[in-house]
């Protein structure tokens, strides 16, 4: 029995390792690739080992940009990233809390209709509503703007549930005792409220940073000019497919850039995401 | 120092539930009224229309000779407890207790001088610091006391507040409320569903039930002389026993009366082998049950060919009908199965009319 206990122990770490390994690789192969020399991996030689081109490929990637198509330098789209995916991130908490606080917490008329309405907006994603959505940003002379890169994903549905559940779970005796106190609506929700959802918000910020990191298709859409084009866009618009060669380690060392913060923001939150999703602090 | 006065004061939910059916009252200075009743009887819904956390239908609320209907419950200058403490979470016990103060724009020292005076009263000083986390059940109530005392209010209000403590802390607690709400000689109203709590801790007590108050007085007042049925069986443990008499049927005479329900309290009656009392009553009884507590201990028995005599089922009366209590000191106690006569004098019985809303005295 003990020996059993032993070997499915090793069974399973091996095939954590397995999958670790197979998620692993492609990125360790992205980032050995943009220590390459171009012509190497055109010819298919491409060793396993980091080469010797990381700190000129990097330099290259983040301030010139790739000498072929889109010439612009990767910094500028990872700058262009960042301030989209914040936007996104912190418009949708500020928008989804303040809504959430309103259904939970405000007896006004067709309460429950505001609600559904918002959930019924889950089953619209940008995807769905991109022409009357592109129709709408370039009438509001958005193309080409920050605002428009995120204003139109702000609203949220998901964050809005998540927030009414977890307000739903806020006992109603401690917004009596706020009104007791002395402390309005808006006192309520700055000093009582807030404080509460700290970690429920910073879960949210992290799923909803790598959401607005991940943008493909609206950035694509809404951008024409080089300079507002977001990471996502710019890599894609690095390979090319015509007879000029691909810049092969600039696109790899691009990937790997535009890993970076996404990773860092886990990294950094993990912490406080965790107890965001399992603790119920009341 | 303020008394309340309820006027005709009702509550109906949108729905058309009627949860309040006018109730009239007065709190005098610096008294402690408890409300008490069972689960839904409408206690807890008057308490909060006082502290104006529920609206009210029609009928005033005067605190302190100021009608407080459409007040806010922050400028209502009372204070609540709550009976899960609605302790600020993420707030330290010194921040609980200051931020009503701090809303009201109290200035620093003054609210620093009533935090820790509250402190020191309720010995709660060397946790200021902590989040209510940190505090057991019985410190969580006291910072909700505390919360409650800084601000010098008119009125306190006491939902429950016990209800969530273990029996021992609950006794401690109950009597540091009394002796504190003396110290303060603040108006008090509690709110209760025990009724010892409601025995120990009032002035005035306010039996309720279904919307409408049963009985107000004196606590031991009611429990001598219960206004109806319900008061009967609610206020005391184990509860009155109530059987249905019709005249003539019993040695009780009732002049003017040709029936009704009759009420002794299982304290009352003593076991005997010779007759009842001269116009007392007489009860043979086979023994069903018998729960023994140290002290005393309680003889559940069925009356031998009464079933047609269904005992009055007074809600909230636990007993199947045909039972009767009685509560014989120590530890001697008749066999289960066992014959036995239960008998009470006749200044012990209480009579009520058939449908158990009136008194009747004999």
């Amino acid at each position: 029995m003990v020996e059993n206990e032993g070997l499915r122990r090793y069974v399973a770490h091996a095939i954590l390792w397995i999958g670790i390994a197979i998620v692993a690789f492609p990125v360790y192969l992205a980032f050995v690739a943009s220590t390459q020399d171009n012509a190497v991996i055109a010819n298919g030689q491409m060793s396993l080992l980091p080469g010797g081109h990381f700190l000129e490929t990097y330099y290259k990637t983040l301030f010139v940009g790739s000498s072929g198509t889109t010439r612009e330098p990767v910094g500028m789209m990872l700058l262009n990233s960042l301030i989209m995916a914040l936007s996104i991130a912190l418009g949708k908490i500020a928008i989804s809390i303040l809504s959430a606080y309103a259904i939970v917490f405000f007896r006004f008329p067709f309460r429950m209709t505001v609600f559904w309405i918002i959930f019924i907006t889950l089953m619209l994603p940008v995807e769905v509503r991109i022409y009357p959505t592109y129709k709408i940003a370039a009438d509001l002379n958005l193309l080409d703007s920050y605002s428009g890169l995120a204003l139109p994903l702000i609203a949220s549905a998901t964050a809005t549930l998540l927030f009414r559940q977890f307000f739903m779970t806020v006992p109603d005796e401690l917004m009596e005792a706020s009104r007791i106190d002395g402390a309005g609506p808006f006192r309520f929700f700055k000093d009582t409220l807030l404080p509460l959802s700290r970690t429920n918000m910073a879960a949210l910020f992290v799923i909803l940073f790598i959401y607005g990191w991940n943008q493909y298709l609206w950035p694509l859409l809404i951008t024409t000019r080089d300079d507002m084009q977001t990471i996502q866009v710019g890599i894609r618009k690095m390979i090319v497919t015509s007879d000029a060669l691909t810049e092969w380690p600039v696109v790899m060392a691009t990937s790997v850039l535009a890993m970076l913060p996404p990773v860092l923001v886990v990294i950094v939150m993990q912490k406080l995401f965790v107890r965001g999703l399992v603790e119920t602090e009341k | 120092m303020a008394n309340v006065i309820l006027r005709n004061v009702r509550k109906t939910y949108p729905g058309g539930v009627e949860a309040i059916k006018g109730v009239d009252f007065e709190v005098g200075d610096g008294q402690f009224c408890v409300l008490v009743g069972p689960s839904g009887c409408g206690k807890s819904t008057l308490l909060r229309m006082v502290a104006g956390l529920e609206s009210i239908t029609s009928g005033e609320i005067d605190i302190g000779g100021r009608v407080v209907n459409r007040i806010e419950p922050a400028d209502r200058d009372i204070a609540m407890v709550f009976q899960n403490y609605a302790l600020y979470p993420h707030m330290s016990v010194y921040n609980n207790m200051a931020y009503g103060l701090r809303n009201r724009g109290m200035a620093k020292p003054e609210i620093d001088k009533r935090v820790r005076e509250a402190a020191q009263i309720l010995e709660i000083g060397p946790m200021l610091d902590r989040k209510p986390k940190q505090l057991s059940g019985g410190q969580r109530q006291r910072v909700a006391m505390g919360r409650a005392i800084v601000r010098q209010p008119k009125v306190f209000l006491f939902d429950e507040p016990l209800s969530n403590l273990d029996a021992k802390l609950r006794i401690a607690m109950r009597v540091e409320i009394r002796k504190l709400q003396r110290r303060l000689n603040t108006t008090s109203i509690y709110v209760t569903h025990d009724q010892l709590e409601a025995m120990t801790l009032a002035d005035i007590l306010v039996v309720m039930n279904g919307g409408v108050v049963e009985q107000i007085g004196n606590p031991l007042d009611i429990y001598q002389k219960p206004a109806t049925t319900f008061v009967a069986s609610f206020i005391g443990a184990p509860p009155m026993n109530l059987t249905p008499f019709r005249q003539g049927e019993t040695s009780v005479p009732v002049p003017g009366s040709t029936g009704g329900i009759l009420g002794v309290r299982p304290e009352d009656l003593t076991l005997t082998t010779g007759t009842a009392p001269e116009g007392g009553v007489r009860y043979d009884l086979t023994v069903e049950a018998i729960e023994r507590v140290g002290a005393e201990t309680f003889v559940y028995g069925s009356r031998n060919g009464a079933k047609e005599a269904a005992a009055v089922s007074a809600k909230p009366g636990e007993l199947p009908p045909g039972e009767i209590i009685v509560r014989l000191p120590g530890q001697t106690a008749p066999a289960i199965g066992e014959r036995i006569v239960a008998v009470a004098p006749r200044d012990k019985l209480h009579v009520f009319g058939a449908d158990g809303r009136s008194r009747i005295e004999i």
